[in-house]
Formats: structure tokens, C-alpha cells, sequence
């Protein structure tokens, strides 16, 4: 174990996955740039050759289909997006081939590859540079979508992502590359489909992803102090979901709060919202509340950006509304 | 479309014995029945899967194919009846899958235009008609990871060069100099579109050059140019010297889908489908053998007999196989394990 950062953990997991198995490589957009994807490809180039780290043109579907086809080969690609944004170029190869392969012809070919659909936004990067749709590919069947919110899951889940015999779209977020905590520096993996207990409450239940985890945590901190016992969980894949461990924490505290940093329509938090709906209606003692981005694009200047990302700020108000 | 030349060229015995001659023949031949065999099928409502046929096209895929190995793999699109067969996929298990089979080959639940065959290197044919070309550079990267020698070979239309993928992709096999053949067919038509209302050049070839192939035009109906053209792609391709691009220029008798000609209506004029039809490249072909005393008509109508009755017994085969049981919708959504 050691002290790591979240794009520590991310590029500890590409060199040891490399270094593991022949069949992993790397291709996206940037690899060998001089920002590194944001450090988390620093050094592979020079540790494995550009044969296995593949810097490409900007061809989002060519090379996410590249990516597919190599899969579906027996190589266990990773294939990145240094945006979410830039993503939408590829969504033909993604849902129609990549999601559909394996169901279309009948469990005869599956297509291992992990996509890294990055998030990066703030710094008035407007609508173009800022998004994190999520919904958009966990309503498609055929493909597990993962979100890690700390450096421990951001290496655990991709190990298990590249492990997986399925797509799996592991969407890393900038906000947290800084973030620091205690990993271990062997392989290991987070189990798709497994959330996590982040801390413990009585009052109400917050069911939280992405950069909103943390934020989630501060909300709990901060209300602890008025003595309000509120209960985080981090589903850490949004498909699979874990939705066992949301049921349990909602049947004690009979109040849900989803704090999902995406458009509220078709949302992954109306999603849990109706689960729990329909499986713990009688028992809840007030409406679910939902914190996310609010229905618009998303604009560049400082103050506007400040009022459209929710924060702890948010997580609070919401929690307060439902426990008052 | 005046403005299109067409090669029509003699055929020509370079490297090639008798019984690859006849093999050539045999393989167009079961296409052109398989097809012919679907179209009164679908005439008579028994295929209810819309079927984009093949027709016309027979010698593209067959000499294309048999200049590839077993483990090569292959990549269609929603017409690859033809390139399903002529790779060595399995008929019954093609008919069946046109029958929405659970014996078919995508298991029903591809129909027509899926098909699979990954034991011959088929790893799936796409509907989206520019869809496979970035995932057949994709299997041509892997092996040249590997380098194993494998090569990939990919089938499109004229229309997919107007897709931004095409051009994605040809770049990148261009850049990575890898494995791979494109194979256009040239029919002329991308659904009810011909060829000059689409594009302002006849200059496929060239942007496929332009992304760093090495490219050729070559007559689609002449089976033996085809195989000599595949051949000589499939051995640069294992040197290192691909990708390749090859247009043929042929022709689909039928419409876009189903049994019909698209003349009712009024999409092409039946001048020019019987000119076609005349060109037809298995008759011209079978032609030639007996010309060449390789084979004799009696010869070529047992043949022809032969492949009927292997066609009839994959439409008994698909017609008396279960369907696909509903309770097993759910299923394959996801493979369980790990590998």
C-alpha cells in the first residue's frame, strides 16, 4: 500500500495490465501528447513500445471501431477518449456494433474492450468540453458502464473492466486526479457491479456517483453537526447496478437523495429513483430527491458554470428538504 | 451511367489448376441458387427477414475468398449471403438463420443481414453499412500486433466511401501499413441511388490510394481476375506491404432488397439491366471452361443438380428446425466469466 493519486492509480493499472497480459494494449487520442492524458499514460510509450501504446489521429469511430474489431480478435483493448464529449463521434461503433455484437449473433462473439470516456470540465470550457452523459450508455443494452469516484476504485475497476469479457465504458473523471489515498501497488480488482458503503447513517440514504461521491461525503459531514445521520453509497457501476445495497440503506433510512453530476431526463438517477420506488414505496417517508446538472447545456463563464455544477452545497439542501 | 466505364475483360489462366477452376464455378454457382432460392422464398412469404440479394455479384466474393485462408477473417455487410458462402460458412446454418432459426447461424437473432462464422474467420456482418470497416482494420491491427500473418478482408459498397468511418479507417490501415483488403463492389447503386447522382468523381480507387493503399479496378463479373487480383492482395498482405484496396465493378440484378428489380420502379431502365444480365459472370464463365474442354455442359448441369439438391435440403433443414424459444430472449446480453 501506498499513498496514490486517482491518475497515479489509473496509470499504475495500464502498466501493470501491459505488464500481465499480451493481449492489453492502448490506443486513443494524446497518448504520447506532452500532457499525457493527464499523466495517466505517463511513461507506458517508453516501458512498452508505440506498438502497444498507440497514439492516433483524431478519428473517434475509426478508432473506437479499431478498438472493437481487435476485441472481438482476442486482444483486450483499452481504448480512451480524452473527452466524453468527443465520444459522440464514435456512438455508431459503440451502440450499434460494440454493445450489440455479443446478443446479435447469438453468444458467439464477445467483445472485450474498455473504453475510457474521460470527464473534463470546469475552467469555462463551455457545453462542447464539460459533459458526462451518462444515462446516455447506461440505457443501452450489452454494455457495463463504470464510474470510479476514488484513486482505490479508479485501479481496481479498471483492472476489472480490461478483465471483463464484456464492453465495459469506465468514465474517469479530471475533477478527481488529484485526489489522494492509500492503494495497494499490486494488481487487484473492485468487482463490477458492486457499490460501496462510503459512511454509515441513519437519517437518510445518498446515492452518490462521479465527483458528487466526495461531495456527498462533506454533505454528511457537514449535517452531522446538526445532527442529521446521513448514509452514503457510491454504486461505482452504474451497470451492472448493485441495487441490493441501495435497497437495504433505503429500507433503514426511508429517505433517498441521488446525487448524479449529469441531465436530469432520463437520468441514472430517475433510474434508482424508480427502483426504489418500486420496490420500497410504502416505507419511504418522503419523495426522492435528485441533484443533478439542470436541463441545459452547459455555459463557460466562471459564475454560470458555478451555479450549473451541483456541490455539497446542493447535496445539503436536498437532504434538508426531505428530513425537516 | 454513361460516365462509368466497365472493364470487360477476356478470362485469362495464370497459376491456376483445374479443379480451382471448377471450385470457382461450383462456389458461384451456389450462390446464385442459395439467392435464387431465397428470392421465391421470400415471393411466396415464407422469409419474412428482409434479404438484400447478391445476384449479379457471385464472382466478387468467390474470387475474393479463395485467395484467403480458413483463419482469415472477413467482414460484409447487409448483402453477404455471397460472402458467407463463398468464405466456407455453413449453408444450412445460413438458410436457417434467414428462417429465424434457433439453428441458425447468429442463433435467430440476426436474420438476413447478420451473419457469423467465426470458425472461417466470420466474426459478424453489419447492417450499418459503413459499420465494419473500422472493426476489420481493428481484427487487421490485433494480428499485426501479433503478427501472426493473418490478413482481414472487407466487403463494402460504392456508397460507404461516402461515410466518414471509410475514410477513418483507410486511414489508419494506411498509416499502420496493415493487413487488409478493402473490397468494394461496385454495383453501380447504393440503395435506390446510382452512382453519378452521388458522387462528383469516379475516383474510389484514388482516395483509397490517397490514404496510402495500393489500388486497383478490376471486372467484378470476371471470377478469374477477381481470384488473381485477391491472390496477389493476400500475398502483399502477408509481406508486410498492405493494406490493398480492390474495386470491382459488377452489378446486383435485383433491388436494393428483396426479389424484385427496382425497373417497376423506376429506378434503372431494363436496357441496362439486360445488359448486365448478359454479362452475367457465371454463364460467361462456365462458358469458358467448356471452350477450354475443362468441363462439359453434361458436367456443369450435374453440378448445378447437385448444388439444388444441397439447397433444398438446407430449406427442409431450416423449415423443420425449432424456433428460438422465447424464454431465451434475455439471454447473451452479456457473456458471464471471464477469459
Amino acid at each position: 500500500m501506498s499513498i496514490k493519486s486517482y491518475a497515479k492509480a489509473i496509470n499504475e493499472a495500464h502498466e501493470q495490465l501491459l505488464r500481465e497480459d499480451k493481449r492489453v494494449f492502448v490506443i486513443g487520442q494524446g497518448v504520447e501528447s506532452p500532457w499525457c492524458v493527464g499523466t495517466t499514460t505517463l511513461g507506458l510509450v517508453d516501458k512498452f513500445g508505440t506498438e502497444r501504446v498507440i497514439d492516433t489521429p483524431i478519428s473517434e469511430a475509426g478508432v473506437t471501431g479499431a478498438a472493437i474489431g481487435a476485441a472481438m480478435a482476442g486482444m483486450r483493448p483499452i481504448v480512451f477518449h480524452p473527452r466524453m464529449d468527443f465520444m459522440y463521434l464514435a456512438m455508431d461503433q459503440i451502440i450499434n456494433h460494440c454493445a450489440h455484437w455479443y446478443y446479435m449473433f447469438g453468444g458467439q462473439v464477445n467483445v472485450p474492450v474498455t473504453i475510457r470516456g474521460i470527464i473534463n470540465r470546469g475552467n469555462e470550457q463551455a457545453t462542447q468540453h464539460s459533459q458526462s452523459p451518462f444515462a446516455m450508455y447506461a440505457h443501452v443494452p450489452g454494455i457495463k458502464v463504470v464510474c470510479p469516484s476514488s484513486p482505490y476504485d479508479a485501479k481496481g475497476l479498471l483492472v476489472a473492466a480490461v478483465r471483463d469479457d464484456n464492453p465495459v465504458l469506465y468514465c474517469d473523471d479530471r475533477w478527481l486526479y488529484m485526489l489522494e489515498e492509500e492503494v495497494p501497488d499490486g494488481v487487484f480488482e473492485v468487482p463490477l457491479g458492486k457499490g460501496r458503503l462510503c459512511c454509515k447513517g441513519d437519517d437518510v440514504t445518498v446515492v452518490a456517483i462521479s465527483y458528487l461521491v466526495r461531495e456527498a461525503e462533506k454533505a454528511a459531514e457537514e449535517l452531522k453537526r446538526s445532527g442529521i445521520s446521513v448514509e452514503v453509497i457510491d454504486p461505482r457501476t452504474l451497470k451492472p447496478l448493485d441495487i441490493d445495497i441501495i435497497l437495504k440503506s433505503v429500507y433503514k433510512t426511508g429517505r433517498l437523495v441521488v446525487a448524479d453530476p449529469d441531465w436530469p431526463c432520463c437520468s441514472f438517477s430517475e433510474h434508482v429513483a424508480n427502483m426504489v420506488y418500486k420496490e420500497l414505496f410504502s416505507i419511504l417517508k418522503a419523495p426522492v430527491q435528485c441533484v443533478n446538472f439542470p436541463d441545459t447545456p452547459i455555459p463557460a463563464s466562471t459564475p454560470l458554470e458555478k451555479a450549473f455544477f451541483p456541490d455539497y452545497k446542493d447535496i445539503v439542501k436536498a437532504i434538508i428538504d426531505i428530513v425537516k | 451511367m454513361g460516365t462509368y466505364s466497365i472493364p470487360d475483360s477476356e478470362f485469362s489462366i495464370h497459376s491456376i489448376d483445374v479443379n480451382e477452376m471448377i471450385i470457382l464455378l461450383r462456389t458461384m454457382m451456389r450462390i446464385r441458387q442459395f439467392e435464387e432460392t431465397i428470392a421465391d422464398l421470400v415471393t411466396d412469404h415464407k422469409i419474412i427477414t428482409p434479404c438484400h440479394l447478391y445476384t449479379g455479384q457471385e464472382a466478387v466474393s468467390t474470387g475474393v475468398c479463395y485467395a484467403l485462408n480458413k483463419d482469415d477473417y472477413l467482414f460484409g455487410n447487409h448483402r453477404s449471403h455471397g460472402h458467407y458462402i463463398a468464405k466456407g460458412g455453413d449453408l444450412k446454418a445460413a438458410m436457417a438463420e434467414i428462417f429465424g432459426k434457433a439453428t441458425g447461424c447468429a442463433r435467430g437473432r440476426g436474420g438476413s443481414m447478420h451473419l457469423c462464422s467465426p470458425e472461417v474467420g466470420i466474426m459478424g456482418t453489419s447492417s450499418i453499412v459503413a459499420g465494419s470497416m473500422a472493426i476489420a482494420v481493428g481484427t487487421a491491427l490485433a494480428e499485426s500486433i501479433r503478427g501472426t500473418g493473418r490478413i482481414t478482408a472487407v466487403f463494402h459498397g460504392d456508397g460507404v466511401p461516402e461515410e466518414g468511418i471509410w475514410h477513418e479507417a483507410a486511414n489508419l490501415a494506411g498509416l499502420k501499413h496493415l493487413p487488409i483488403i478493402f473490397v468494394c463492389e461496385n454495383n453501380l447503386y447504393c440503395t435506390h441511388m446510382s452512382i453519378d447522382k452521388r458522387r462528383a468523381y469516379d475516383n474510389i480507387p484514388e482516395m483509397a490510394s490517397a490514404h496510402g493503399f495500393s489500388s486497383k479496378i478490376i471486372d467484378g463479373n470476371n471470377v478469374l481476375d477477381v481470384f488473381y487480383a485477391a491472390r496477389d492482395a493476400a500475398d502483399k498482405c502477408r509481406n508486410g506491404k498492405g493494406p490493398i484496396f480492390l474495386e470491382c465493378r459488377t452489378y446486383r440484378w435485383r433491388g436494393h432488397v428483396g426479389p424484385n428489380y427496382d425497373v417497376d420502379l423506376g429506378l434503372r431502365n431494363q436496357d441496362e439491366l439486360n445488359a448486365w444480365i448478359a454479362r452475367c459472370p457465371i454463364k460467361h464463365y462456365s462458358k469458358f471452361l467448356i471452350t477450354q474442354g475443362i468441363l462439359s455442359e453434361t458436367k456443369v448441369n450435374s453440378m448445378l443438380s447437385a448444388i439444388t439438391d444441397e439447397i433444398n435440403e438446407a430449406v427442409n433443414y431450416a423449415i423443420n428446425s425449432p424456433y428460438p424459444n422465447p424464454e431465451e430472449l434475455k439471454n447473451c446480453v452479456f457473456k458471464e466469466g471471464k477469459g
